[in-house]
This record gives C-alpha cells, sequence and structure tokens, in this order.
C-alpha cells in the first residue's frame, strides 16, 4: 500500500491524514516503519510533556487546564491519553477525552485516545510513533498522558522533555516519597487538588525527598543512559488546582525553567542521543524477537538441541549461546 | 489483517441529553467484546461529534438518544461527516426512536436503531457485522 498520498496531506497540516496515519501505525509496526521512514525529517519541533500520576489524581482535567492555557498562546497542541487494555479480552475504554470536551471543536487541538494494547510502562508501543506523526503534523506541543501509572513505570521519560508527575494529598504517606522509581525521576512535582487540607503536608514531604537528593548527588557516571537527562536539575515542586486554574502561572514558569535548563546546559542534546538509542534498542529488540522466533520454530538444528536439554547433556543457556552464534553467522 | 488491528468505536451522546447509562453500558459492552472503545460524555454537539471522528479514526459511531431529538440531530452529523468525505465509519443511533422514525434516518445512512430490552450480544454482533473497512 501507498502512504505517500496521506504523507503529503500530513505535512500540509491535514487533520485526518494524521489521524488516518496514526491508526495505521497502532495496526502494524511494519507499515509504522516505513510511515516513521518518510516523516522522521520533518520531526523534531515539538515540545513534549509527559503527563503521568496514579489514577485518579486528575491528569485529565490537569491537561484540559494546560490546553486553555497553550491555546492562548496562540500554540498547535496534540495530546495522546493512553488507557489500558484488558488483558482478559483486548478490550478498552478510552475516557479521559470526556474532561477535555470544550476543546473538541478547536482548530488547533488534536486530541487522540490510544490503549496501550498490552504494553507494560504507561505507554502504548505506537505511542512514540504518534508523536512524531503530530509532530510532523505542525504541533507545536505534545503532550503525553500516560496510563494512571503505578510506581514503576516509567517509559515516558524516555519519550517527553519534561515529565509532569501529579500527586494528590491524602494518598500515600512520607514513605511513598522516599521510594524508588517514578520519584527519583521525575522533572515536576505537581500536588494537585489544592484544596484539599493536607496538600501542604504533600508538598513537604517531597521536599524533604529532595532535599535529601541534594545530599546525595547521583554520580552522572554510574546513572543508565535512559536517565542521564535529570543530573543537576533539582526537581520543582508545585500545587495546583485543575478545577480553577490556581497556581497554573507558576507551573508553566517551572516547565519553562526545565525547557530552557535543557537547552542551556546541553543536555537536551545528550537526551535526544539517549533517546534515539533507547528507540532503536526497542525496536532491534522487537526485530530480532521476532527473528528468534520463527528460527526457535523452524530450523532442525534447534530441535535437536531442544532433545538435549531434555536429556540434560545441554542446558537452555548454553543452547541460547548456540542459538546466538547460529544468528551471528547468519548476520 | 495484522492481529494488532482492533476495532475502534466511539460512543456519544449528542445533544442536550444526560441520560447516559445505557451509552455506559454500551461502552463497557463493547469493551468486554474486545473492542476499543472512547466515550466521549454527554451534551455533544454534531460539530463535536465529527471532530472527534476525524481525530480518533474509529470504525463506528454509536449514538445514543433518549431525548427525541434523533431527528434534529442525526441529519445533521451524517452531513457534516459527508462535508469531510467520511464515507467508511459505521454510524448506528439507538436509545429511543420510534418505528416512524426509522426511514427517514435509514435515507441519511443511519443504521441500528436498538432500543430498550435490546439483548447486549445483538449489538457487539451489528457492530462486528455491519463495519464499512
Amino acid at each position: 500500500m501507498d502512504y505517500s498520498d496521506l504523507i503529503e496531506k500530513l505535512l500540509e497540516g491535514n487533520t485526518r491524514a494524521a489521524a488516518r496515519l496514526i491508526t495505521l501505525a497502532e495496526n502494524n509496526i511494519d507499515v509504522a516503519e516505513k510511515i516513521i521512514n518518510s516523516i522522521y525529517k520533518n520531526t523534531g519541533n515539538a515540545y513534549i510533556l509527559g503527563i503521568t500520576g496514579a489514577p485518579g489524581t486528575g491528569k485529565s482535567t490537569f491537561i484540559s487546564t494546560l490546553i486553555k492555557i497553550f491555546i492562548g498562546q496562540g500554540k498547535k497542541i496534540g495530546i495522546i491519553c493512553v488507557d489500558p487494555t484488558s488483558p482478559l479480552t483486548g478490550g478498552a475504554l478510552l475516557g479521559d477525552r470526556i474532561r477535555m470536551k470544550e476543546y473538541f471543536s478547536l482548530e488547533n487541538v488534536f486530541i487522540r485516545s490510544m490503549a496501550n494494547r498490552g504494553q507494560l510502562g504507561g505507554l502504548a508501543r505506537a505511542t512514540d510513533d504518534a508523536i512524531k506523526i503530530l509532530d510532523a503534523y505542525g504541533c507545536d506541543i505534545i503532550i503525553v498522558e500516560t496510563v494512571g501509572v503505578g510506581q514503576s513505570d516509567v517509559d515516558i521519560f524516555k519519550s517527553a522533555h519534561t515529565v509532569v508527575v501529579l500527586l494528590v494529598p491524602g494518598l500515600g504517606d512520607d514513605i511513598q516519597a522516599i521510594k524508588a522509581g517514578i520519584m527519583e525521576i521525575t522533572d515536576i512535582f505537581v500536588v494537585n487538588k489544592m484544596d484539599l487540607d493536607s496538600a501542604d503536608r504533600k508538598v513537604a514531604e517531597i521536599m524533604q525527598m529532595l532535599e535529601l537528593n541534594e545530599t546525595f548527588k547521583y554520580d552522572s557516571e554510574e546513572i543508565p543512559l535512559d536517565f542521564a537527562k535529570i543530573k543537576d536539575w533539582t526537581p520543582e515542586i508545585i500545587k495546583v488546582n485543575s478545577r480553577t486554574g490556581e497556581n497554573f502561572d507558576l507551573l508553566l514558569e517551572k516547565i519553562s525553567k526545565h525547557k530552557e535548563f535543557l537547552e542551556k546546559t546541553g543536555i537536551i542534546s545528550n537526551y535526544l542521543k539517549n533517546r534515539i538509542k533507547t528507540e532503536t534498542l526497542q525496536i532491534l529488540k522487537h526485530k530480532l524477537t521476532k527473528k528468534i522466533e520463527e528460527l526457535l520454530n523452524s530450523n532442525e538444528v534447534i530441535e535437536k538441541y531442544i532433545n538435549e536439554v531434555m536429556e540434560k547433556s545441554l542446558d537452555p543457556y548454553s543452547m541460547a549461546n548456540l542459538i546466538i552464534k547460529m544468528l551471528e553467522n547468519k548476520f | 489483517m495484522s492481529k494488532e488491528r482492533k476495532i475502534k468505536v466511539l460512543v456519544c451522546k449528542p445533544g442536550l441529553d444526560g441520560h447516559d447509562r445505557g451509552a455506559k453500558v454500551l461502552a463497557r459492552t463493547l469493551r468486554d467484546a474486545g473492542m476499543e472503545v472512547i466515550y466521549t460524555g454527554i451534551h455533544q454537539t454534531p460539530e463535536d461529534i465529527v471532530n472527534t471522528v476525524i481525530q480518533e479514526d474509529p470504525d463506528a459511531v454509536m449514538l445514543s438518544i433518549l431525548s427525541g431529538s434523533h431527528n434534529a440531530l442525526c441529519p445533521v452529523i451524517m452531513d457534516k461527516l459527508k462535508e469531510h468525505n467520511i464515507d467508511d465509519v459505521l454510524v448506528a443511533v439507538g436509545g429511543i426512536i420510534p418505528d416512524e422514525d426509522k426511514p427517514l434516518l435509514e435515507k441519511h445512512g443511519l443504521k441500528g436503531f436498538y432500543g430498550p430490552g435490546t439483548e447486549l450480544k445483538t449489538i457487539v454482533e451489528f457492530v462486528k457485522n455491519n463495519l464499512k473497512r
């Protein structure tokens, strides 16, 4: 199938073409490859803002308020909302749009719901593809709302420039704030629903955690590549009310501050390098897994190895090493 | 067809009709049938619905109307879809649709017309069997 017509329209800013290309990329990874192939040189202009947090922390309402502000600045905005796919039926209920009703018919707002289709980590397999398509479509800002995440769903940190983690008062104590995972790699903490009683306490807990970070600076040599961008940045923290928009002016200042930080320190290019690496790794994993699966299911030598493992004259680790040798010879 | 392919359905409540229990049950049912369901919430204008169809690119749109304003709303939605050359999406309406109104709605390309008491699996089968792509 030829996608050049759709891609041409996408680059002209055609909304339907953007939507259809996202569908195609979502439904077939080989098609996604072809699409990204032709639009890649047109990407890289959008600022990508990741919004994550536990279910019910108010991510969608928060985004809705952000949309309002960005529209006021004359920006073209893409929003990708990821919700979970049922592990039992494969179905999904995508309900994030409901909170963004006011903006359905605005020319500069493109909202797309995505099911994660079983992918762990808070995003869908095709979320990165959708980001690139909306980038090429001409969005200035792309907001990605993750699945209502747990403590270790950290994929968004590899896809977004700035990651905002939403917290709410009354959910978890100070131990939660010093746990590993999402709390370690946040750029900006937002305590939403600031009108609730214990909002200040939540802010204090996070501040305490951040002060400890100051004493224990990460050793930059030791940080895994994916997360190298956090070094030298002390996460900001702010309480807001997404319903009334209270404190959003301050929040936007903090987002700009983080953006400037990335640009000024050159971390943004580091970040890009890392992003390219992790993304390529992801693609390689997918492609190699497919190849290896094909090999495992259709090779007589492997049948022989399997029998040897069954007879205990070989173990699975050794068999894996032998298969790697076979693959190396193929390349 | 790729195994990654999923049926994507938009469930909408057009107009000034706040009763969405039926729409929610339908959304849940289609979810359990393995489809990806987007629910837009209540009080949608035809323009909102068409823009959502453009952005979300669903295979089917299920309109739930209990307010009696189907004759006013549905043709407008269909016309706007046509304006955007969207002809490969199944559009169905259900809720309270009197028999005498069906011919007009059918003429505009609407299908379904399921009302209270319809077995849920009937609607699931209907969606699966009437997709246009």
